[in-house]
């Protein structure tokens, strides 16, 4: 796998049975988010703020964001910090997998069936071993409620 | 120990740059001060003194540049001590100066080192001034040697000064802003530990942690409390710089310029300092530059030569103001709306519809301001869009006000954000909220049987506060997080002013007051404009910040406050029939409902009926220390033997009266259309409310039957004919409420539906002794109609009382214009009568 000079190393994470893939070079930290305090008013995605280390996080509920049904009430979720703008965000996730090493050349861009959900904020997938790695475009998943009603 | 060395001059280096920079920023505000009066040795001593320190570190460091020209400054300002006149051209000689010694000093900054150069030509200049200036036979005190060895000559008189400013300077130290904001982080972290130790030995009853952990609580509460007050600066921080700017600009473009700064210790986050810095320099700059008129043209204008500028900064709110206003030439609107046509920003059309103030916004619009001839013709200056977007970037607002020939006051309002604010904490369905505590009033607490409850009568709640209703709404349903719970049996009120709405919050619990960090609000979710920002509390949970402007807005939209139907009409002038009003329902006699405007209505009030007493056939009742007259609505209202009594009690004046009634029923915001040719007394006529016919109460009807001397007393006039009034206003509801409550008060009363019919009855012969016009009328407004008046001998005299929703200062300046007397909002009803009286008082002296 090794054998491109430009390779990118992603955080990976499964949201929903999917493999997601986050840059390493936009992740902050992982944690566990405890402690959400909601936000009235907001879109449902915005699950809602946290303190980490005295930083107010805005924590993002990738499963709606993705349009997926919530988690189960009780089950343990991961968070991957990220940030945009000097903001903090935080993307809830189902649990956290690997990192991974992959060459940026093997990066395909979405496939034309690609769920619409997804692909509204993929930056393209990676062929794993039967596995699809679908990489997260920050940008476009912190676009909370601009493409949320399009879907 | 080469290495070593450069470590050390490295350090010195660094703490040198640090240290000047602070110096050269005071030497510059002084210098302006200095010019401005010449004889403070105070402060000349003070400038030397500086001059003098930068001089001779310099010598240590071995900086030769620096070294010579601090010498040749100090020479001369040395000669000034010595009692040389001051020149305004020795003043800018000196600032020239300092702008080079910036200079090499930002060079220094970053080569570490001087750059290769000469300046001899300032040398020589300052060598030059200094011997003009020398006083002949004076001591040669501030020849120092050229060395700079330390050996200054004290000055005299400043000496007492001297250790002063140096304990001052012990008790400061300076820290890097990094350092703080680590800081500020490891006490969120600290708090955070210690809440999870709290809730450990929590668990475990007879801990013998207990007491020690109380202590560490405590301290790092105290800690906490600590940290973030290092991160608040005064305002005056980020104005050092503008005198001298200033004064700059006042001697480049010939305009004497008094500049004034208040509020100048005025704290703000650091952080926001630093951010409105620039616009603030540049709204002074543009005062200087473009609002304040050449000492001809002010003279012309019968003005004081001088020009001033006036800064201001103050708390309100739960906001930082600054204002920035000048007494220059103002902004021309006329000429703003030809530009902003021009540029294609609005049709012809839509200026024309277009408030002064509504057409001074365009001056903010990119691309309107930067090209020069729309500067030459607006009168402002480059680049204000800039300054908005600085401002809006920090979640702040600017807005102009300007008076043709008076001048322009620009005032910036930063929210919430960044700022440390004392805030309520409130819970509303089970999440904690802050509510800045600039914006409350007070705290009511609610129970059922309590003096204070909340009238919940359907969709609108009030409160009865002393003299008031208050509106009331629920957090927990503007924040659309209502729990089922009801919360009117037992509540907190929390009484909140935001400009002059006042309205109660009610919210579940009130728990204590804290200084909250405001951290701006994530910029995705800033839409949502009831949160100003969001904060980590003490025990390290977040929480939202309410913004008291974003609910005041909210509430003016819902339909609860008395005050939105105002609000309402400001926005729907578009007919008579889109305004609503507030109407109080109740039923008394029959079951058909009866309504009454509830601005005329002072109080409802529950008395105990077995309290109603009768003497000399009429009834009373103790009320507030005083025998309330009571009044049945009809006689088929039966007064209640026992329990509660509901009332509705109109006071004025000192004087109240209640009106006897079945139930109260609801409070309703209806677009009015009231049918009149009622013969009944006591009605005025009826109305469709809430899809009901129902009975409008003519009040007027009712205030005599309590005291017969009512009318004439309070008239003021009982003896004499009344005073003639002549009533203008295009909305029937208004004419048929004001026109009963001016003749309960003993006025003759004609009214009018316009200008023109107004004027047709002067034309007809008509005389009247005052005149109440509504301001807001569609084809001629209540302005026009005042400035025909006064063309017309025979009316220009006749007082004329303004009546609008629209109380901002720009109307109250055109009324004044135009001639009104006196000015009233419209649903201020003993306003108007006290401003009929005062009018009519002056009419009898004139007669």
């Amino acid at each position: 796998m090794s054998t491109t000079d430009h390779t990118i190393e992603y955080v990976t994470a499964t949201i929903g049975g999917q493999l997601f893939g986050l840059p390493i070079s936009g992740v902050q930290d992982v944690f566990m988010p405890e402690r959400l305090t909601r936000v009235p008013l907001a879109a449902p995605e915005f699950a809602g703020m946290l303190n980490l280390r005295g930083r107010i996080v805005t924590a993002i509920d990738m499963r709606l964001r993705l349009g997926l049904p919530p988690a189960e009430e009780g089950k343990p979720r991961m968070a991957i910090g990220i940030e945009s703008k000097g903001e903090s965000y935080g993307l809830l996730i189902d649990a956290i997998g690997e990192v991974i090493r992959l060459p940026a050349a093997s990066r395909e861009s979405n496939p034309v069936n690609l769920d619409a959900r997804l692909s509204r904020v993929s930056a393209g997938v990676h062929r794993l071993d039967g596995n699809l790695l679908v990489v997260l475009d920050m940008d476009r998943v912190l676009d909370v409620g601009a493409h949320a009603e399009a879907a | 120990m080469a290495l070593q060395k450069v470590f050390v001059m490295d350090e010195l280096l660094r703490d040198f740059l640090t240290e000047t920079h602070e110096s050269i920023d005071v030497v510059d505000v002084e210098l302006v001060r200095f010019e401005q009066e010449p004889n403070n040795a105070q402060i000349l001593g003070r400038i030397f003194r500086l001059v003098h320190t930068i001089k001779g570190t310099c010598g240590f460091l071995s900086l030769p540049r620096l070294e010579a020209l601090t010498h040749a400054a100090e020479t001369l300002i040395g000669n000034f001590r010595d009692g040389a006149p001051v020149t305004s051209e020795a003043v800018s000689l000196i600032l020239a100066t300092i702008d080079r010694i910036k200079l090499l000093l930002d060079e220094l900054e970053r080569n570490h080192a001087e750059q290769a150069g000469d300046d001899r030509d300032l040398i020589e200049q300052l060598e030059r001034a200094a011997a003009q200036v020398a006083v002949p036979g004076a001591p040669k005190g501030p020849q120092v040697a050229p060395s700079g060895s330390g050996q200054a000559p004290e000055a005299d008189a400043p000496q007492a000064e001297t250790s002063a400013e140096s304990q001052v300077a012990r008790q400061s130290i300076r820290v890097h802003v990094d350092t703080l904001e680590q800081l500020m982080t490891m006490v969120s972290e600290l708090v955070l530990t210690r809440n999870q130790l709290l809730e450990i030995v929590r668990r475990h009853e007879d801990s013998e942690f207990k007491a020690p952990l109380q202590r560490l609580s405590n301290v790092t509460a105290e800690l906490q409390e600590g940290v973030m007050k290092t991160r608040m600066q005064p305002i005056g921080n980020a104005w050092q710089k503008l005198p001298r700017i200033v004064r700059d600009l006042s001697n480049e473009l010939g305009k004497p310029i008094e500049f004034e700064m208040h509020g100048a210790e005025t704290e703000l986050d650091r952080q926001v300092l630093d951010l409105i810095k620039d616009p603030l320099t540049h709204m002074v700059r543009n005062s200087a530059d473009h609002g304040i008129e050449h000492p001809a043209v002010r003279a012309a204008a019968g003005k004081p030569e001088k020009g001033t500028i006036r800064l201001s900064a103050w708390h309100e709110g739960g906001h930082i103001i600054i204002e920035i206003a000048d007494d220059g030439r103002g902004l021309d609107a006329q000429k703003i709306k030809a530009a902003a046509v021009a540029r294609g920003l609005a049709s012809e059309a839509e200026v024309e519809k277009m408030s002064d103030v509504q057409a001074f916004k365009y001056i903010f619009t990119p691309g309107f301001s930067t090209a020069n001839q729309i500067t030459s013709v607006s009168g402002r200056g480059v680049g204000l869009d800039v300054v908005r977007a600085n401002i809006d970037e920090i979640g702040g607002t600017i807005d102009v006000k300007s008076v043709p020939g008076r001048g322009s006051s620009f005032t910036i309002k930063i929210p919430l954000t960044l700022a440390i604010v004392s805030a309520l904490i409130v819970e509303a369905a089970g999440d904690r909220f802050a509510i800045p505590q600039l914006a409350v009033v007070e705290l009511v607490r609610v129970r059922a049987n309590s003096e204070h409850r909340i009238e919940r009568i359907k969709d609108a709640a009030v409160l009865r506060l002393r003299n008031k209703l208050l509106p009331l709404v629920t957090l927990k349903s503007m924040l659309r997080i209502a729990d089922g719970r009801d919360e009117a049996q037992s509540a907190f009120i929390v009484v909140m002013q935001v400009g002059n709405q006042t309205f109660g919050v009610v919210v579940d619990a009130v728990f204590h007051t804290e200084e909250i960090v405001v951290k701006p609000m994530c910029s995705r979710l800033r839409n949502i404009t009831l949160f100003g920002g969001n904060t980590i509390l003490g025990d390290g949970a977040v929480i939202m910040i309410i913004d008291p402007n974003g609910l005041a807005n909210a509430i003016g939209s819902s339909a609860a406050a008395q005050h939105a139907a105002e609000s309402a009409r400001e926005t729907e002038q578009r007919s008579e029939d889109a305004s609503t009003e507030s109407l109080l329902v109740f039923r008394a006699g029959s079951p058909q409902p009866k309504a009454v405007h509830l601005s005329l209505v002072t109080r409802l009030e529950e008395i105990d009926a077995k309290t109603i007493e009768g003497v000399d056939g009429r009834l009373m009742v103790q009320y507030r220390g005083q025998l309330m007259p009571l009044v049945l609505v009809n006689e088929d209202v039966r007064i209640k033997e026992k329990g509660v009594q509901p009332l509705l009690v109109f006071a004025d004046e000192g004087r109240s009266m209640g009106l006897i009634v079945d139930e109260i029923v609801d409070i309703v915001e209806e677009r009015l259309r009231i049918e009149l040719a009622s013969q009944r007394p006591g009605v005025l006529g009826s109305a469709i409310i809430k899809g009901q016919a129902t009975e409008v109460v003519d009040i007027a009807h009712y205030l005599p039957l309590a005291f017969e001397d009512w009318l004439a007393w309070a008239g003021g006039r009982p003896d004499r004919s009344p005073v003639r009034v002549l009533l203008i206003d295009d909305a029937p509801f208004f004419r048929n409420m004001l026109a009963p409550v001016l003749k309960a008060a003993g006025y003759a009363v004609t009214p009018a539906a316009s200008a023109q019919e107004a004027l047709a009855l002067f034309e007809g012969g008509e005389r009247f002794d005052i005149v109440v016009t509504d301001l807001d009328m569609p084809g001629m407004d209540g302005f026009d109609f005042t400035a025909e008046m006064r063309k017309s001998p025979r009316t220009a005299a006749i007082p004329v009382i303004g009546l609008s929703s629209l109380a901002s200062p720009e109307t109250i300046e055109r009324g004044r214009k135009v001639g009104l007397h006196d000015y009233v909002a419209k649903f201020d009803r003993s306003g108007l009568i006290a401003a009929l009286k005062e009018q009519t008082a002056e009419v009898n002296v004139a007669a």
